[in-house]
C-alpha cells in the first residue's frame, strides 16, 4: 500500500521471499527478536522457556496447518520497528503452489528479501521470486544469502552464489540488488555485523532495510485520485469527492481532468478527512472540492495533467490466483481503481515460464497460478496506464461475474494500439 | 515443526523486551490513511454495512475514523454490539453516550436476554465470551447485514496476522484460511455469494503503540477504565479479574483494592487488569512502550487455552 513520500524514515513495506527450507520464518524470527519486537509471553510460547532453544518459526506459522506442516501457507503480516524507522512485514509462502500468494504479498512492497541457501545453486523457486520481484516493479530487491555458518562463513562459496544471483537479476532487468552473506540461526550480519565475514564490507541486513528511501516511485508523476465516495453535508451543499491519492500532489487552482467524461475543472479546496489542508499528498486519503459543478462519481478518476489515456482494449500480463480456469472468450469483470467494468478475455497470447523468464505461445485455457499475457476488451473505457509508470492506475484484478471470486491479477501493459506484446516479450529476458 | 530452524541463544543472546517507541505522525497519518480508503471501499462495495462496536478502544479508534473518513456527510452505518451480560458498566455507559453523541443507530445483541427467554441456555462453567458468535451470526441474519467492521489488528495473534483486510465468511461466519482471496495493491474485493458477508479489518496494519499513539494525537474518548483507578480485584491464574454477577470470586480467591487499569475491554470472566499509575492517555502510552507482555497474554485468558485458540474460534465465527 502507500509509504511516506520518498523519505528514508517512516514506514517501509517489506516482503520475504524463498525456498522452502531456506529458513525464511527464522530469519523473520530473527529479524523480530533481535529488534526486540516480541514479547516476553510470545517469546515464551515459542517452546524454549529456559530461553536456549526456540523455534523462531513458530512466531510467524501461525496456522494449525502450518504449525503441523512445519510450512508457511499464507502471507503473514508482522510489525517491526527500529530506532530508524517502522517495518510492515509480509512473509510470504515459499511453496510452488502458494506462488499465488507470494505475487500477492509482493503487490505493493518497497522492497523484498529474496532467501537463497549457500550450500546451493540458484533454485528455480529463487528464480521464480525474484521473477516475481521484476514482474510486480519492486523497486529494492535483496538477496540474502543464508546458512553461512554451514559453509564456515567461506568467502568463495558466498562469492559463486552471488554471481550467479547478480547474472539472474541483470537479466530480469532488476536494477537495484544487494546481496548479502548471512546466518538467519546464528544472527550473522542480520542485524549485527559478523566477525566471521572479515571479507564482507556491505551493510548488514537490518541497516540496509533502514537506508532504502520508501515510496519514492508512488510521490513522482501527475496526481491520479480514483473517486471512491461523493460526500456532502447538511449545511454545505458544496460536493467533496473522497479517495486515497495514488500519485502526484493536488492543491487549489491546479487544473484537473474529470475521467471517463473527459470534463475539465480546477481544484477549489482540498481535505484531510475533513481538515482543510493546502494540498493532498501521494498515498493520503482526501476530500476535492471542485471549482466547477461537474458531475463526479464513483468509479471516476480525477487526473492531473497530462491525464491517462482512456481505453476498451488494452494488453497485459495476469497472474491467476484461483484454480478458477479462465478461457478466451470468457465474460469477467474488471475491477480498475474505483470501477468495476464489464469485460471479456479476447486472447490469451502466451504463458510466461517464471522460472527460465520465456515466453511460450499459450492454449487457449489458463488458471492455477498460471502467468500470461492477454488482451482484455472493456464495455466502458478505463483509464489505464501501464504499469512501469504507475502501480495504482496499471493495476486491476479479474473477477469471475458468476460468484464474484478474484480470478486474476493483471499489471496492464500498454493501449492495444501499439504492440504491447512485444514490449512486454523484450522486459522478459531469460534467467 | 521447523526441524532444523532453532535458535541456539548459546551462541547469541537474544533481547527480551518489546517494541519501545510511540508512532511517529508520518506513520500514523500513513495508517490512517490507509484505514479510511478501507473503510470508504467496503461501504461502497456492500449494501449494509455495520461496526462492531465494543466500547474498547480499538472499536473507538475505528468508530473515530470512520466519522473523519464521511464527514461532512452523516456516517452511512450503525453500530452493532453483542453484550455478554458481563460487560463493565462503565464500558456501557460510554457506548450509550457516544451514540447520543454522534447520532449512531445501536444495534444490541443481548446474550442476557437469550438467556431469560430460554433460546440459550448457561454453560456450566458460566463463561459467556463462548456464546457471543451465536448471537453475532444471528444478528447478521436477522439485521440484513453483509459488511461488518471489526477493530482487529494483525499483531494481536498469530492467525489474525493471516487475515485478510477483506475476510470473505461463510453462512456460518466461518473463516477457511486456505480459501483466502488474494488481496493486491489497494483492490479490495467485496464481491459476494449469497449468504456469504464480509468482515472487514480496517486497523489490520496497526500495532497496539499504534493505537495508543493515535488516541494520543486524536484525542479519542474512551471508557474511563482505560486509565487508572481503584478496584477491587482478585487473582485467578495469574490474571487480575474483577468480581461481578459473572462469578468470581471462588471460595479462596481473596478480594484486594488496586490501582489498575485495562489494556483491553471484553467480558468481565476472561479481561484481567493490570497494575498501573496512569492517570492519562499519554501515560498508558508510556506504559505501553515500557510493558514486556503482549497485550492478549497480559489480559485474555479465551488466548491461553491452545496455541492456535484464535484460529479454531475465527472458523467457528468468531471475530
Amino acid at each position: 500500500m502507500t509509504m511516506d513520500a520518498g523519505t528514508t524514515g517512516g514506514l517501509l513495506r517489506l516482503a520475504t521471499a524463498g525456498s522452502v527450507d531456506d529458513g525464511k520464518s527464522t530469519l523473520v524470527g530473527r529479524l523480530l527478536i533481535d529488534s526486540d519486537s516480541v514479547f516476553t509471553d510470545q517469546f515464551d510460547a515459542l517452546g524454549g522457556t529456559d530461553g536456549l532453544e526456540v523455534d523462531l518459526a513458530l512466531l510467524t506459522d501461525g496456522l494449525r496447518a502450518e504449525r503441523e506442516q512445519g510450512i508457511t501457507i499464507d502471507v503473514a503480516f508482522r510489525y517491526f520497528s527500529t530506532a530508524h524507522r517502522r517495518f510492515v512485514l509480509a512473509d510470504t509462502p515459499g511453496h510452488v503452489q502458494y506462488n499465488r500468494n507470494t505475487v500477492s504479498g509482493m503487490s505493493l512492497v518497497d522492497a523484498v528479501v529474496v532467501l537463497v541457501d549457500v550450500r546451493t545453486s540458484l533454485r528455480d523457486q529463487a528464480r521464480r521470486h525474484l521473477a516475481a520481484a521484476s514482474l510486480l516493479r519492486v523497486p529494492h530487491v535483496i538477496v540474502a544469502v543464508n546458512k553461512m555458518d554451514a559453509v564456515d562463513f567461506d568467502e568463495d562459496r558466498f562469492t559463486r552464489l552471488r554471481d550467479e544471483v547478480l547474472d539472474c537479476t541483470r537479466r530480469l532487468g532488476v536494477e537495484d540488488v544487494v546481496v548479502i552473506p548471512l546466518s538467519a540461526l546464528r544472527g550473522d550480519n542480520v542485524v549485527t555485523r559478523s566477525e566471521r565475514t572479515p571479507w564482507y564490507d556491505g551493510p548488514t541486513l537490518l541497516k540496509h532495510l533502514e537506508e532504502i528511501p520508501a515510496g519514492s516511485a508512488a510521490a513522482a508523476g501527475p496526481a491520479r485520485l480514483p473517486v471512491q465516495c461523493v460526500l456532502r453535508g447538511a449545511e454545505e451543499p458544496a460536493r467533496f469527492y473522497a479517495g486515497r491519492l495514488g500519485t502526484g500532489s493536488l492543491a487549489p487552482g491546479d487544473e484537473v481532468l474529470i475521467l471517463p467524461s473527459r470534463t475539465r475543472s480546477r481544484v477549489r479546496r482540498v481535505r484531510r478527512l475533513g481538515d482543510p489542508v493546502d494540498q493532498a499528498e501521494p498515498g493520503q486519503s482526501v476530500e476535492i472540492q471542485l471549482a466547477d459543478d461537474v458531475d463526479v462519481s464513483r468509479g471516476d478518476l480525477i487526473a492531473g495533467l497530462p491525464a491517462p489515456v482512456l481505453t476498451t482494449e488494452f494488453t497485459a500480463v495476469i497472474c491467476c490466483v484461483s484454480d478458477h480456469r479462465l478461457r478466451e472468450g470468457e465474460p469477467l469483470l474488471v475491477k480498475h481503481g474505483t470501477r468495476t467494468a464489464r469485460g471479456v478475455l479476447r486472447d490469451i497470447r502466451s504463458t510466461l515460464d517464471l522460472t527460465t523468464m520465456s515466453y511460450t505461445p499459450a492454449g487457449a485455457v489458463i488458471g492455477g497460478n498460471d502467468i500470461a499475457v492477454v488482451s482484455i476488451l472493456t464495455a466502458e473505457p478505463l483509464p489505464i496506464e501501464p504499469y512501469r509508470d504507475d502501480r495504482i492506475t496499471g493495476s486491476f484484478l479479474l473477477l469471475d461475474p458468476e460468484d464474484g471470486s478474484t480470478t486474476a491479477a493483471g499489471m496492464a501493459g500498454a493501449a492495444a494500439s501499439t504492440d504491447s506484446t512485444a514490449e512486454l516479450a523484450a522486459t522478459g529476458r531469460t534467467c | 515443526m521447523g526441524t532444523a530452524v532453532t535458535l541456539s541463544a548459546v551462541d547469541r543472546p537474544v533481547s527480551r523486551s518489546g517494541p519501545t517507541a510511540p508512532s511517529e505522525p508520518a506513520q500514523l497519518e500513513t495508517l490512517e490513511s490507509e484505514a479510511a480508503h478501507i473503510i470508504r471501499e467496503a461501504v461502497a462495495e456492500s449494501q449494509r454495512p455495520v461496526l462492531l462496536f465494543s466500547g474498547g478502544k480499538d472499536s473507538a479508534v475505528l468508530l473515530h475514523l470512520a466519522l473523519r473518513s464521511f464527514a461532512p456527510s452523516k456516517l452511512p452505518f450503525g453500530l452493532l454490539h453483542v453484550d455478554t451480560g458481563h460487560n463493565f458498566p462503565e464500558v456501557l455507559a460510554f457506548r450509550d453516550e457516544i451514540v447520543e453523541r454522534h447520532g449512531l443507530d445501536l444495534t444490541v445483541a443481548s446474550v442476557q436476554d437469550w438467556i431469560d427467554s430460554g433460546r440459550l441456555s448457561e454453560r456450566p462453567d458460566g463463561l459467556r465470551n463462548p456464546q457471543q458468535t451465536r448471537l453475532l451470526l444471528d444478528a447478521i441474519r436477522t439485521g440484513g447485514f453483509d459488511a461488518l467492521f471489526g477493530g482487529a489488528r494483525r499483531d494481536e495473534d498469530r492467525a489474525r496476522a493471516k487475515e485478510r483486510v477483506f475476510s470473505v465468511r461463510d453462512p456460518l461466519g466461518g473463516w477457511e484460511p486456505r480459501r483466502q482471496r488474494p488481496e493486491l495493491w489497494q483492490l479490495y474485493n467485496g464481491r459476494l455469494r449469497p449468504t456469504e458477508h464480509l468482515r472487514v479489518f480496517p486497523l489490520s496494519n496497526w500495532t497496539e503503540a499504534d493505537v495508543w499513539s493515535y488516541i494520543v494525537r486524536h484525542d479519542v474518548p474512551l471508557p474511563p477504565i482505560y486509565l487508572t483507578h481503584r478496584r477491587e480485584v482478585f487473582r485467578r491464574d495469574g490474571m487480575l479479574l474483577a468480581p461481578g454477577s459473572w462469578g468470581g470470586p471462588r471460595p479462596g480467591e481473596t478480594l484486594t483494592t488496586l490501582s489498575v487499569r485495562y489494556r483491553t475491554v471484553g467480558d468481565m470472566s476472561c479481561t484481567g487488569a493490570v497494575e498501573s499509575v496512569a492517570k492519562t492517555t499519554e501515560d498508558v502510552l508510556r506504559e505501553v512502550m515500557e510493558s514486556q507482555v503482549s497485550e492478549r497474554g497480559a489480559t485474555r485468558a479465551d488466548d491461553r487455552l491452545s496455541a492456535t485458540a484464535m484460529e479454531d474460534r475465527k472458523r467457528e465465527g468468531y471475530f
